[in-house]
């Protein structure tokens, strides 16, 4: 089902406020070893690139509200325009913020329940292999990963929530270490644990968790490289 | 000179109000050879203040050991120290106090700390890799002290967390002596290629003068030494006194920094901190024997009408003096254009040794940059001191007088529970500790902070550490711990202790007993650093750390400690790792419970001496543990420290859920053994396959060691006696702080 690219090539969108722009250049640059170009926020040129990423951080400080402003830049449009014509986008955190505040993912990041900055391992899981994220993903096994926001609480209406679960567009959410989707294990109060979603197409993807903060083995968890090889590896197949 | 200020006549009063002393003013006088305008009288007061000077302190900070074969640069020469760490990278880190304006607005206080110590380190060219903070407060209990602790997080994570640099480590210690005046210091560490370093200093005839980043306003100026409402207009009543950060633009000048002192147009920039224009501008001329011609009408102001002075003493942030190459103009105002951020030409460099400041083309201060700074003509004094009364009750404590408390387990528990010991997992989730995929620590828990270099074999070792209550009972020996602690802390972490910073925080010099305090925390700290080889790369001083009713804090001389992990796999974590594991104390078990938190907390008895501290014993330690390490001969190294060897047994245990049985030492009271604070101990593991390589190579050592027992499924025994099982420890031990903050 998906484009069989015989070269990946990723464009990393720079916004001002960015600050894991380069934790996913080098997960995907030197340790997927994949090509990689910067988009710097004020162009209106994607560079050739196969798959958009659109990287954590408080671009333009987040002063207003987590990703309301990012979507206006100039860039957003070709990013749009990308989206439509089925272009492979990936939000992580500020990135799956700015998605949904642009209306390409549906749904809300709210304020986390305890409302405090949360920066901790949590664990999470994939809810089926129907995409490009969750691909090689063990459905079974939980994938520990960090969070690291202070607006994550994933929210839409009951009928959004309903397509989202019957579309398949749920990829993750919060789980323990064993694996069970319970409240406790859900560190900001998502509404039914969910950590990361796709639009209905499955070409957008975003998620509050960082998977390329556990890409490392120099870091001693490399959980999330399972997702970057999702990606890798279906699109190259 | 005929210009604004002249309105406000100058006279000896005008100096006292502004905090100068008489006779510094008639020095003003007689390096100017007239009466100053209010301008310049101004300039002087903030530039000859504590926070400037150093008028109080440099004599005695002088006396510290500050030249070593690492150091690229001396202490107080640039904006932060400078340490090679090999493969042609050099490492810049600093701490800085920011206790007072934390005090009045703990939120901006706190978030403007994290932003003028990162500036310390990206004006030298570095690129900010990892923040710690050091902390004090009042006890918890108290709604305000919750309020302070609440609103320092939450300015340290939004600021941290949005300028986008990990914050790795740091301590926090609650005590009554904090409530009015807590302590907020702020570290951080920056890499650099070794040559590739940008100097604070302007030279060269014709250079432009640009000042970049935020516009510059009103904020702050009280802030410095205006203390008084007769001087100003009333239309500053309403400015905040504490400055206001901005962690975006922030984040837009470390970019548009670093990508301006790649270009090689730069001859030299300064971040501004205190005393904004005048301090960046005087002491770059100075060190680079230079003057310079401004004009304070071209800076982008915040409000409109700003006068001469107010421009000169803002403390605006984010903000930046940049000297370029003549020529080059262009290159450097396209950067600086990239990152939407102001870059404004306001002068030149000129060849006399002066500063002049023009406002619409009239001079309105006509100054020396040499007169002003430290090293220069900024006064230096010698304060009287004199021994402080309450240690003649730390002698008379006699610990025989204390019983021996005959349930252990509820003692072990009192400690796990007090806010100086437990888990600070309540305020470190608030903080961003992982991006820049650099913290080796998130995983694998360790007693310092452990950076990942990226593509080198090399990780750098962070630690900030102070026991005030040590320092109290003695300051030599309190100070003299510290940096023990702090490098005993590197080496667990399988790291080689390089150079330190402090923050100086004491109450106030003029007081002879604070001054005293001061003077002999100086002379431990140099012992101490002289031994372990780790000069004094600057830091701060901060005084007047006191209320007038409560008197001064405990004397607090933080150390913020850099090591280097030469090799990635010598990286050691504190934890225990199996059942059946056997556990050593390096170092020996001492009978005394002098200054430990259980003396200080359970018995509530406030005066006592310093716990058993040798420099030569720890120093052995230290270094039969880095060899075990190299050998590849431990498990795990944690050291023994607030709460005793309980308290370092359950710490060590509670990562994975194990326990631990041992057996004491008959000879040493039992609450002495597990809850004594003596100094130089360290508890590692050893795999039973590997016990007799350990022993040879600890008889090889100049360590005294011995065995405690062994790593447990998860039931804690000591003597045979139960303590309970880890989880319960560790639940108690995370949720103490989260609890009260709930309460």
């Amino acid at each position: 089902m998906f484009s069989n690219f015989a070269h990946m090539k990723f464009g990393v969108v720079i916004f001002p406020g960015s600050n894991c722009d380069e934790d996913i250049i080098y997960t995907l640059e030197t340790i997927m070893e994949q090509e990689v170009v910067r988009l710097w926020h004020k162009e209106h040129d994607l560079k050739g690139s196969d798959f958009i990423v659109l990287p954590g951080g408080f671009s333009y400080g987040d002063y207003l509200r987590s990703g309301a402003i990012a979507r206006f830049s100039p860039v957003m449009n070709e990013v749009l325009e990308f989206a439509d014509k089925g272009g492979f986008v990936f939000g992580v955190c500020n990135g799956f913020q700015i998605l949904c505040e642009s209306g390409l993912l549906p749904g809300a990041l709210m304020h986390n329940n305890n409302r405090q900055f949360i920066c901790k391992n949590i664990f999470l899981k994939a809810e089926h292999n129907d995409s490009l994220l969750t691909s090689q993903c063990d459905t079974k096994s939980p994938l520990k990963v960090p969070i690291a926001h202070g607006e994550g609480k994933y929210f839409a209406d009951e009928k959004t929530l309903q397509l989202l679960n019957e579309n398949g567009q749920i990829l993750f959410r919060y789980c323990d270490e064993n694996g069970n989707v319970t409240d406790e294990s859900n560190p900001n109060g998502s509404l039914q644990n969910i950590a990361g979603i796709s639009n209905q197409k499955k070409n957008v993807f975003g998620m509050m968790p960082h998977p390329e903060r556990a890409a490392d083995e120099e870091l001693f968890n490399t959980d999330g490289r399972m997702i970057f090889e999702s990606i890798v590896s279906t699109v190259k197949v | 000179m005929s210009e604004v200020s002249e309105e406000i006549h100058v006279s000896l009063d005008t100096a006292k109000e502004l905090g100068l002393l008489p006779e510094e003013f008639e020095k003003i006088i007689s390096i100017l050879g007239r009466t100053p305008n209010f301008t310049e009288l101004s300039i002087y007061s903030v530039m000859w203040s504590e926070h400037c000077s150093y008028k109080n302190s440099i004599r005695w900070l002088k006396t510290l050991p500050r030249e070593g074969k690492h150091l690229l640069a001396k202490a107080g020469e640039e904006n932060a120290g400078l340490v090679d760490i090999g493969d042609g990278l050099a490492c810049a880190f600093k701490i800085e106090s920011h206790n007072h304006p934390s005090a009045i607005e703990p939120y901006q206080g706190a978030a403007t700390g994290v932003g003028g110590i990162n500036r310390d380190i990206f004006t030298m060219g570095a690129r900010p890799v990892a923040q710690l903070n050091s902390l004090r407060f009042g006890n918890l209990n108290n709604e305000r002290n919750k309020w302070l602790l609440r609103g320092v997080v939450k300015g340290i994570g939004d600021y941290g967390n949005a300028f986008g640099i990990p914050t790795v480590g740091g301590e926090i210690y609650f005590d009554d002596c904090y409530t009015v005046n807590p302590l907020v210091n702020a570290m951080s560490a920056g890499i650099v290629e070794a040559g590739k370093t940008a100097s604070a200093i302007s030279y060269g005839k014709g250079n432009p003068v640009f000042i970049v980043g935020s516009a510059t306003g009103r904020d702050g100026i009280h802030g410095a030494t205006f203390a008084s409402g007769d001087l100003h207009a009333d239309s500053h009543e309403d400015l905040p006194a504490v400055q206001v950060g901005d962690p975006f633009t922030e984040k837009l000048l470390l970019e548009a920094s670093l990508e301006v002192i790649a270009t090689g147009a730069v001859v030299g920039m300064q971040d501004m901190g205190a005393a904004g224009i005048i301090c960046s501008t005087s002491e770059m001329s100075a060190k680079g024997k230079h003057g310079m011609v401004v004009h304070l009408d071209q800076v982008p102001t915040r409000q409109k009408g700003m006068l001469p002075w107010e421009i000169l003493l803002s403390e605006s942030q984010e903000r930046m003096l940049v000297v370029a190459k003549k020529g080059r103009e262009t290159e450097v105002q396209k950067i600086f254009e990239k990152w939407d951020l102001n870059c404004v030409l306001i002068g030149e460099v000129t060849e006399t040794d002066r500063l002049h400041f023009y406002m619409h083309g009239e001079l309105t201060a006509d100054i020396s940059a040499e007169s002003l700074v430290l090293g220069g003509g900024a006064p230096v004094y010698e304060r009287e001191y004199n021994e402080p009364k309450y240690l003649e009750k730390n002698k008379k404590f006699n610990q025989e007088n204390i019983a021996i408390p005959g349930d252990r387990k509820d003692v072990a528990y009192f400690l796990l529970k007090n806010p100086s010991i437990a888990s600070k997992k309540w305020i470190t989730t608030q903080y961003d500790s992982m991006v820049g995929t650099v913290n080796m620590t998130t995983n694998e828990p360790s007693d310092a902070a452990v950076i990942n270099i990226k593509d080198t074999d090399k990780s750098l070792v962070l630690t900030v550490d102070c026991n005030s209550r040590y320092v109290y009972a003695s300051p030599e020996i309190g100070a003299a711990i510290a940096v023990a602690e702090a490098a005993r802390n590197v080496v667990c972490a399988g790291g080689e202790p390089l150079a330190i910073t402090n923050c100086l925080n004491f109450g106030n010099p003029y007081n002879p007993e604070v001054y005293w305090q001061f003077v002999n925390a100086i002379k431990g700290m140099g012992d101490a650093c002289k031994k372990f080889d780790t000069p004094v790369t600057g830091g701060n001083v901060s005084f007047y750390n006191q209320s007038s009713d409560e008197g001064p804090v405990f004397p607090t001389p933080t150390i913020g400690m850099l090591g280097l992990l030469k090799s990635k796999k010598h990286f050691m974590t504190l934890y225990f790792k199996e059942a059946g594991d056997l556990i050593y104390l390096i170092g020996t078990s001492q009978n005394d419970i002098s200054c430990s938190e259980y003396l200080y907390s359970y018995h509530n008895i406030k005066n006592s001496p310093p716990p058993y501290f040798n420099l030569e014993e720890e120093y052995a330690v230290q270094r039969a543990v880095t060899k075990a390490i190299q050998r590849r001969l431990i498990a795990s190294a944690h050291d023994v420290s607030d709460g005793g060897l309980f308290i370092c047994l359950a710490e060590a245990g509670m990562h994975r859920q194990f326990g631990f049985d041992i057996n004491s030492d008959e000879e040493i009271r039992k609450d002495a053994f597990l809850f004594g604070e003596a100094q130089g101990r360290i508890v590692v593991t050893v795999k039973p396959e590997q016990e007799d390589t350990f022993i040879d190579s600890m008889l090889e050592s100049e360590a005294e060691f011995v065995k405690l027992g062994e790593v447990t499924e998860g039931e804690m025994i000591v003597d045979g006696e139960s303590f309970g099982d880890i989880l319960e420890a560790k639940e108690t031990y995370f949720n103490a702080i989260g609890n009260l903050m709930q309460d």
